[in-house]
């Protein structure tokens, strides 16, 4: 009997809980992996290079911005900014696995460095609300990673294939699964009236930053804007209750 | 099946800043403090991007997304099942841009 309580908690299973919650998303990844290997086509990258760039970078946004300042002659390639770009577009992930320390032990700090390699929006989402609920784990977080990787990878060699067949996700009404996930996970986050405010500040903020700049600088600014509102409020109600 | 040095360049030089990324956040945070502000604000990060994120896309949507984002809302709070709210958004936004023909 013991052996089976053991296995319920085994990292094994943790992997595969963490794979099973990550299915739904895994849907999202797999539709904007499609357009994302199509798109590349078109931007004139060779399957080598595709494999490397999804396998190694594994950051969608990323990858969708690096499409538009690819060039398909090596000599007018701007490795710079695309390595800028890179760098800037994935800042937000600072914010994202800063809330994942708690799964680890102090000794096992550098090796979960390497493995924030995995971490996607995707991932860091489900073992977050897990988190939330008293679980979570290295394990399961690792379990939705590599299906998100596997996803990826897979759907950006198929629609490098496909070529122009599918273009357009939009008419499927695919390009909407990241909003609908994204939302539900947002409104399963619900703790109490104290979210109701960071969450406002961080949508305008979010909304105002995307009509005024271009890029993901809406989800940085968004984020630091909405968390700091509620720390603030947080910080002050205490002040005021002692 | 053919790269050029300067795309393998470019694309390793992407991978590393993507990992410096991810890792810092992870390793930065341990020299954050538990309790106070800093704590607070890390407790409030992960709802204000999951806001962030969603956000500009359901304003800059068409009435079929807000439609569509009604009926997730719906579905997720009701069933408490994210892939029943996912496909129901998705199926949601096809017929709405079907009947209004956006």
């Amino acid at each position: 009997m013991s052996q089976f309580a053991a296995l319920a908690d085994s990292p094994r299973e943790q992997f595969l809980a963490g794979a099973r919650a990550c299915l739904p998303v895994a849907i999202s990844v797999a539709a904007y992996g499609l357009v994302w290997g199509v798109l590349a086509r078109g931007a004139g990258l060779s399957l080598l290079e595709v494999l490397m760039m999804s396998g190694l970078v594994f950051a969608g946004a990323a990858q969708f911005v690096a499409l538009d300042l690819w060039t398909a002659t090596p000599a007018s390639l701007p490795i710079g900014p695309l390595v800028l770009a890179a760098f800037i577009v994935n800042l937000r992930y600072l914010l994202l696995t800063a809330t994942l320390r708690p799964l680890y032990r102090d000794g096992q700090l550098l090796r979960g460095a390497l493995g924030m390699y995995l971490v996607t929006d995707e991932n860091w989402a489900m073992t977050v609300a897990a988190m939330a609920r008293g679980g979570g784990s290295v394990a399961f977080l690792m379990g939705g990673g590599v299906l998100a990787w596997i996803s990826w990878m897979s759907t950006n060699v198929i629609g490098y294939g496909l070529g122009s067949a599918i273009d357009d996700p939009t008419r499927w009404g695919l390009d909407f699964a990241f909003t609908a996930t994204f939302l539900a996970l947002l409104l399963g986050m619900w703790k109490g009236k104290a979210d109701l405010v960071p969450w406002l500040v961080a949508a305008l903020a979010a909304i105002a930053t995307a009509h005024f700049v271009e890029g993901n600088w809406h989800i940085l600014v968004g984020g630091i804007v909405g968390s700091v509102a509620g720390a603030i409020l947080e910080v002050r109600k205490r002040v005021h209750l002692a | 099946m053919y790269t050029s040095p300067e795309a393998v360049i470019a694309i390793l030089g992407m991978a590393l800043a993507t990992i410096a990324v991810k890792a810092s956040g992870l390793l930065l945070a341990d020299r954050l403090p538990r309790e106070g502000f800093a704590a607070a604000w890390l407790k409030h990060i992960p709802g204000a991007v999951l806001a962030a994120l969603v956000a500009p896309a359901l304003v800059t949507g068409s009435m079929a997304e807000v439609v569509a984002a009604v009926a997730t809302g719906t579905i997720f709070v009701l069933s408490r099942n994210l892939f029943a709210a996912m496909a129901g958004g998705v199926l949601t936004v096809y017929l709405m841009r079907l009947w209004l023909g956006a």
